[in-house]
């Protein structure tokens, strides 16, 4: 056994072909052994297709959150302390407002910078629970759900939960009137609950609304609790999407047992990578140019004060939508009082909706008692019945929402409010109901026409002289036969290919 | 075998350069990697010009345009590279069986129910006392975490700060005079020396109208409430608490903006409309000797919402 001479060039050796890079690498898979699963991750392949973004968008959006939301923890006080505001907003000037308030209209005005990130936040918020509901709508459209993926569609709809609650919690945060009104309301519909309600308000507020120990709960709540099990659920969300491997939509040499698309390296990830950085910047784009939550100009939050024609954010529209048509329906009896007003809309509703959306798989396959595992997708109009059942809810999700707007709608268009509420009540019963028959017919119509959803080939149309019309198929090009290519594993090493050695005389000049 | 050959083998596996699928998809891949120079070029202008912005502590808007335009750029510029300009594939891998052989399935269940069942089912006494001290430490680490969160609820939801005899004062703390409103004039009250309180503001909150001249007679029962035309009523909307701020005086209603309950002022504001189960509770009034206005008594009912010990 040779001498190991520790030399530059005996380490260069020990490198092999691949330099430092390779030394490197050598170095931290005698420790760790990361070669072989490192390689396999690199070759991991990504099927393509526009609707798998969504989800991305949900994660990149999540990540703009987490940057700019702690960009604000440093400047924001979770504090309901009075102060006297004399900062740069002068119409403020001299009031006395809550901490909370102060420092998010001073870091909005006197931090540099300050007013894009709390834009960006609110706006990166808004994005974050739409993707995640447009992601949820793609994998239960196409059947991405079932077995073996149950699991990380109940993980999914709990981040849409954590989505939606830590959304109203940071809403909330700046103390201002809109954001206390929400508070109160919530106040409300918590008291709303039957037996317990008045003792988990009481005990969540630290006494009667409003109290002074609502704005530090919902901070600590808003910017560790309920991130931390986001992160972790995103974690989880991931990590069982790269154990079981990417849905994909049937399609030549795709099966069962296979994945094809594009490597994660270095494919997947410069378009990921880059997707990114779009989602970033149209999140500062709308940071810049749209304005989110003025709070300065809803002033401070007054309990006896209120505005007039204020909307939650988008996500939370649906339970406003439904508080505000259902019926005065309050239960009366044995010295109690059930707020059904309140309790139903508020509190049943969503928790039966948010369970049905959990249990969906498990009754899915209940119904068609397919055990079997599924990595191949659906198309929508294949599936009418679980189609028609899906859109029947997302029509009545609508519904609720624009019946949050009630009295805008009635000053928009001058009818009367009554109307307005009327007509409501009546679509949000009645379009669900509809929505399913329709649906399952135009699935049925679809999937009976042949060639549905198949894309339409060119065609060459000549007119002879004599009039008559004949139809070709159009060329087609090159790059579009390219799908039909025979897919390709991974290769580890590219060969150049040899130099054809020129003709004398010959000068070949690359194109 | 040794350890190493019972993972799963991995392919090494040569492919010429010319493989046609290992060729860009771009039809011109010299235009291509032009306009992706341009793009990130003015990316980078871009994200520099966010920098100058910072540093010059330029408008908002400048710095969001620079940052977003920059990064959009760079993104638009890279993710054309990736789909133009790198192997366009098709690629493909195969998908691994999850599930385990039935001898691996079984030989797991038997570790965990033979190894670790079995001796629990030989100690079941150890077994049971485990359990209680963790069932019982489950429930008594619950109580700190819940109990010491608020005070018990008790009569808080049912009594506000009008007793018998309060000032009516507004929020700057002035006394209301019988003479101060005009008819049709609205103002809202508080019990005199809670105006700046959270509770006199969120809890005591009562609306004054001033409907008439004379004594106003809202229901039967209430012939001495509302003495000069001025009635009061909680501010808390029975629905969900918000303040009913709006009032519609040529219909004599009082509209609240959350979900628009409206309430019929003359008529003891019973509901006329929307989501709220109950009239706003009136407040009886009296007037002093030296005419300023004062309550006859508290609320006859709680004010606000509704909750399960509301009889």
């Amino acid at each position: 056994m040779s001498q190991t001479v520790n030399t530059k060039r005996s380490q260069r050796e020990a490198a092999g072909p691949y330099g430092k890079l390779g030394h490197s690498l050598n170095e931290l898979d005698d420790r760790l052994g990361v070669a072989k699963g490192g390689r396999t991750f690199l070759d991991k392949i990504f099927p393509d297709h526009w609707s798998f973004m969504l989800g991305e968008i949900a994660l990149y959006s999540f990540v703009v959150l987490l940057v700019t939301g702690i960009f604000l923890t440093l400047y924001y006080i979770p504090s309901q302390d009075l102060v006297t505001y004399t900062g740069s907003y002068l119409p403020l000037d001299g009031q006395k407002v809550t901490e909370a308030f102060a420092s998010t209209v001073n870091l909005s005005f006197a931090v540099r910078a300050g007013l894009l990130m709390r834009q960006m936040h609110h706006w990166s918020c808004d994005i974050f629970v739409g993707a995640i509901v447009l992601h949820m709508g793609r994998v239960f459209f196409t059947g991405a759900f079932r077995k073996p993926r149950e699991l990380n569609w109940t993980i999914g709809t709990t981040l849409l939960i954590l989505a939606i609650v830590n959304g109203f919690l940071g809403y909330s945060l700046p103390d201002d009137l809109v954001s206390g009104t929400g508070i109160r309301i919530a106040y409300s519909i918590i008291l709303s609950i039957p037996l317990v309600g008045s003792y988990v308000a009481i005990f969540l507020f630290g006494g009667n609304f409003p109290g002074t120990d609502i704005i530090p709960r919902f901070f600590i709540l808003h910017v560790l609790i309920i991130p931390l099990i986001i992160l972790g659920l995103v974690g989880a969300h991931m990590g069982l999407l790269v154990r079981q491997k990417h849905t994909q939509f049937p399609g030549k040499g795709k099966t069962e047992k296979n994945v094809v698309g594009s490597p994660m390296y270095p494919v997947f990830m410069a378009k990921t990578t880059g997707f990114m950085f779009v989602v970033t910047g149209v999140t500062a784009l709308l940071g810049a140019f749209a304005q989110i939550n003025p709070i300065w100009q809803f002033g401070p939050y007054t309990a006896s004060r209120i505005s007039y024609a204020v909307q939650p954010d988008w996500y939370m529209g649906f339970l406003d939508g439904a508080l505000r048509i259902f019926p005065s329906w309050s239960f009366h009896s044995f010295g109690h009082t059930i707020p059904l007003e309140v309790t139903i809309p508020a509190v049943i509703f969503p928790g039966i909706l948010f369970n049905l959306v959990m249990v969906w798989p498990a009754i899915e396959r209940h119904i068609t008692k397919d055990n079997e595992l599924h990595n191949l997708l659906d198309r929508p109009s294949n599936r009418p019945k679980r189609t028609a059942a899906g859109v029947s809810v997302a029509v009545l999700c609508s519904m609720l929402f624009i019946a949050s707007s009630t009295d805008v709608i009635a000053n928009f268009l001058h009818l009367s409010l009554n109307t307005v509420l009327w007509a409501m009540r009546i679509l949000c019963v009645v379009l669900p109901f509809l929505a399913y028959p329709v649906t399952y017919k135009i699935c049925r119509e679809m999937r009976a026409f042949a060639g549905a959803g198949k894309r339409k080939t060119p065609n060459v149309v000549m007119r002879t002289a004599e009039g008559e019309y004949l139809a070709t198929a159009a060329p087609t090009y090159v790059d579009d036969d390219h799908h039909e290519l025979e897919a390709l594993t991974v290769p580890t090493f590219v060969q150049e290919p040899e130099v054809v050695a020129a003709e004398g005389g010959v000068r070949r000049v690359p194109r | 075998m040794s350890e190493h050959d019972q993972r799963t083998p991995v392919v090494l596996s040569t492919v010429s350069a010319d493989d046609p699928r290992l060729q860009p998809a771009a039809r011109h891949p010299e235009l291509v990697e032009k306009v992706i120079a341009f793009t990130f070029i003015v990316g980078i202008l871009l994200v520099a010009g966010f920098g100058a912005c910072f540093w010059v502590n330029a408008a908002p808007w400048t710095l969001g345009a620079t940052l977003g335009g920059g990064m959009t750029f760079l993104g638009v510029g890279l993710i054309a590279w990736g789909k133009y300009l790198m192997p366009r594939g098709p690629f493909v891998e195969e998908r691994h069986t999850l599930a385990s052989s039935p001898d691996e399935r079984n030989a797991f269940a038997a570790a965990i129910a033979e190894r670790g069942g079995s001796v629990v089912k030989r100690r079941k006494v150890l077994g049971g006392l485990l359990g209680a001290g963790m069932g019982i430490f489950g429930i008594v680490a619950a109580f700190p975490l819940v109990r010491s969160l608020g005070p018990l609820p008790k009569g808080t939801l049912f009594h506000t700060d009008w007793v018998k005899g309060t000032y009516l004062v507004d929020i700057t703390g002035r006394r209301v005079h019988q003479d101060d409103l005009a008819i049709g004039s609205i103002v809202t009250v508080y019990p005199e020396g809670l105006e700046n309180t959270d509770n006199g503001q969120a809890v005591d909150q009562t609306v004054l109208i001033r409907i008439s001249n004379e004594n106003f007679v809202t229901q039967k029962g209430r012939e001495t409430w509302g003495p000069d035309g001025y009635v009061a009523y909680s501010k808390l909307c029975t629905h969900l608490g918000c303040p009913v701020g709006l009032y519609e005086q040529e219909m004599q209603l009082l509209v609240c903006p959350c979900h628009q309950s409206m309430f019929n002022v003359t008529n003891g504001c019973i509901p006329q409309f929307g989501p709220a189960p109950r009239p706003l509770p009136q407040l009886p009034l009296q007037i002093d000797s030296s005419g300023y206005l004062q309550s006859q008594s508290g609320f006859n009912q709680p004010v606000g919402p509704g909750f399960w010990e509301r009889a």
